[in-house]
């Protein structure tokens, strides 16, 4: 079974992405608790995925061919749940029962609650492994070369020693569909990752352990969708693609400031966060033409 | 052939039994030196080749003790579904959940100690909130470890995997039931858990013992005093009773090769008749064996009850039997537990 994609240009993927930094605002606020910055600066990358990488089906989400996309980060599910409404697989309005009870969408995705999640996740660390396991039933099972692992992962989450275990464990197995992204927003709760503990030099530890690195603008969509084309392309080795993203991207000011890392805006903050969000969309359809 | 001639005459004499046990599918050999040895590891190993065989979506997975834990069979018959994962135990757990998100049924095996020991929240986050058939076997769980210490004994596996919602936790008594029980867990669709011993234990069933995931067996009918064990200690809870039985006291024994989810039936059925139980394991009795048993007794039978099996403390190098005597787990502290609560 095909599915038709819908071909999106980069200004409407643009667009949706800004939808979707609304809505998480929105759902945020909503909550009353949950993560701001890390799910902001994803929109964009989460937008590429949803609207254009993955080969999935919203309607059909255990389709025995989509491609796979794993959250590591856990507490981003905010921008995961927000892109999956956008592209069809629940309806937006059930975005406001993030973190509520008896919600499908709890404060971090569990696989067995809804559909479409292919992980759960928020205890750091895991998501990287739990791609690999995936990656190595799919050689057994002879479709390695015809599904694709999207991880997304964030940086702090790479102080975990499991993430090393599967880098390691993918670069022995040549465990090439799959393609990890790392949300490089630089930080992480108790303040930037280079103090906390120390990422640097990040590419050259990736490639030293075997994978192919790629380091991108995390908020342009085009290069995104082009780092995920060539990851796709190299099949010798593992891929990996550092995301330069900023922490709360989209909402001035949230931006850059790690104090964001683990709080929702208030109802005056939602209240300003909109405006600026939506004056964004003004920028965004006036920019190319 | 000895024993075959002993099972000739088991059946000639019908309900009396040579080993003086009830339960006519147990070994004969039960309290002699004739009764066979093997490490229950073997068993597991044995049965791993034969679900690889009959089930193309069993995968084995190992941290680097792949001797060790006797995955080597399989690895050798099915190169294709082994996976080595190194000394990585976190990635042993989390691949094999990934692996099982895809459909297949891994067997992840390291010692005790290091998983589910080191583990525990990715077993708990990425298979048992999943309900994923992974199928974690723990080796070289508890005192019979002997010499590598304290660090080597996993004693707290139960209580641990037994906290975890949706998980079995097994803990066969010998390696014709580790068999039995490796077969059995593949055609569960739970997360599970199985303790293994490092050393040879006596083989007390044989090939016709029930073995059903959940249910306890009667290995023993008693009228005076339910002993209720597990894993290891199941023998040494029939050398008790056997012993029991020449000073007049009719022990049941009660084996729980499934710790959880606990047959909950076949215990308060037994204590409603003996009114008064002692637990054996080789393991910590809080959260183990003991407190499962001693939890559903307060709440719905309390009669008295002793527990034996370590008491919150951590072992230590020896040999093993040296240090089931200083830790309290022989037959004779068993007895002596059972004349406590049968005197109370």
């Amino acid at each position: 079974m095909a599915v038709q994609k819908e071909a999106h240009s980069i200004k409407q993927l643009d667009l949706i992405a800004n939808d979707i930094r609304k809505d998480i605002i929105k759902m945020l606020e909503h909550a009353g608790s949950g993560h701001s910055a890390g799910p902001l600066d994803l929109a964009d990358i989460f937008t590429a995925l949803y609207f254009d990488i993955l080969k999935h089906n919203p309607k059909k989400p255990l389709w025995s061919e989509r491609d796979i996309l794993l959250l590591s980060n856990g507490h981003c599910a905010p921008v995961l749940y927000a892109a999956m409404a956008h592209s069809g697989y629940f309806d937006r309005k059930e975005l406001n029962t993030l973190r509520k009870y008896g919600s499908r969408l709890q404060g971090h995705p569990e696989r067995l609650k809804l559909p479409g999640l292919e992980n759960t996740s928020g205890p750091l660390g895991s998501g990287l492994s739990q791609a690999c396991g995936m990656s190595l039933a799919m050689r057994m099972n002879m479709e390695q070369q015809k599904r694709w692992i999207y991880c997304v992962m964030g940086d702090g989450e790479l102080n975990e020693g499991n993430i090393w275990e599967a880098v390691m464990l993918a670069s022995k197995y040549k465990l090439y569909n799959i393609i990890g992204i790392i949300d490089r927003n630089n930080i992480q709760i108790d303040g930037s990752t280079e103090d906390v503990m120390p990422l640097e030099d990040l590419k050259a530890k990736w490639e030293s352990f075997g994978w192919h690195v790629q380091e991108i603008d995390g908020h342009n969509i085009e290069s995104v969708i082009d780092a995920c084309s060539m990851a796709r392309a190299i099949t010798e080795k593992p891929s990996v693609i550092i995301a330069h993203t900023i922490p709360g991207k989209g909402v001035p000011f949230m931006e850059y400031d790690f104090h964001w890392h683990g709080i929702p805006p208030n109802s005056d903050q939602a209240k300003e966060a909109l405006r600026k969000l939506r004056t964004l969309d003004g920028k965004i359809r006036s920019g190319d033409e | 052939m000895s024993r075959f001639s002993i099972r000739l005459k088991k059946d000639h004499i019908e309900q009396s039994n040579v080993n003086n046990l009830s339960n006519p599918t147990l070994s004969q050999e039960i309290g002699t030196s004739d009764i066979e040895m093997e490490p229950n590891r073997k068993g597991f190993g044995r049965a791993l080749v034969a679900v690889g065989e009959t089930n193309e979506n069993v995968v084995a997975l190992c941290a680097d003790l792949t001797g060790s834990v006797m995955m080597d069979g399989f690895a050798k018959a099915y190169p294709d579904r082994f996976v080595e994962i190194g000394v990585a135990e976190q990635n042993l757990i989390t691949v094999s959940s990934g692996m099982a998100a895809m459909g297949k049924i891994p067997y992840c095996a390291s010692y005790a100690a290091f998983a589910p020991g080191r583990c525990w929240e990715q077993f708990k986050t990425t298979c048992a909130l999943n309900n994923q058939p992974v199928k974690l076997i723990g080796g070289h769980a508890g005192l019979y470890t002997g010499p590598d210490g304290a660090t080597h004994q996993m004693l707290e596996d139960i209580a641990i995997m037994r906290a975890m919602p949706n998980v079995v936790v097994l803990a066969p008594c010998d390696s014709k039931e580790a068999e039995k029980a490796t077969i059995a867990m593949s055609e569960d669709d739970r997360p599970t858990y199985m303790r293994m011993t490092r050393e040879p234990i006596p083989v007390i069933t044989t090939d016709s013992t029930p073995f059903e995931i959940g249910k306890a067996q009667i290995f023993n009918e008693g009228t005076d005093v339910s002993i209720v064990a597990t894993g290891t200690m199941t023998y040494h809870a029939l050398i008790a009773a056997q012993k029991l039985a020449k000073d007049g006291i009719s022990a049941e024994v009660i084996h729980c090769a499934t710790v959880k989810p606990l047959d909950n039936q076949a215990i308060l059925k037994s204590v409603k008749k003996t009114n008064a139980i002692v637990t054996v394991e080789e393991a910590q009795i809080i959260g183990g064996l003991g407190g499962a048993v001693a939890e559903l007794l307060s709440e719905n039978y309390p009669v008295p009850l002793r527990r034996v099996g370590v008491k919150d403390k951590y072992g230590e190098s020896g040999a093993p039997e040296e240090l089931l005597r200083a830790y309290g787990l022989t037959d004779t502290h068993i007895m002596l537990a059972v004349h406590e609560v049968i005197n109370k």
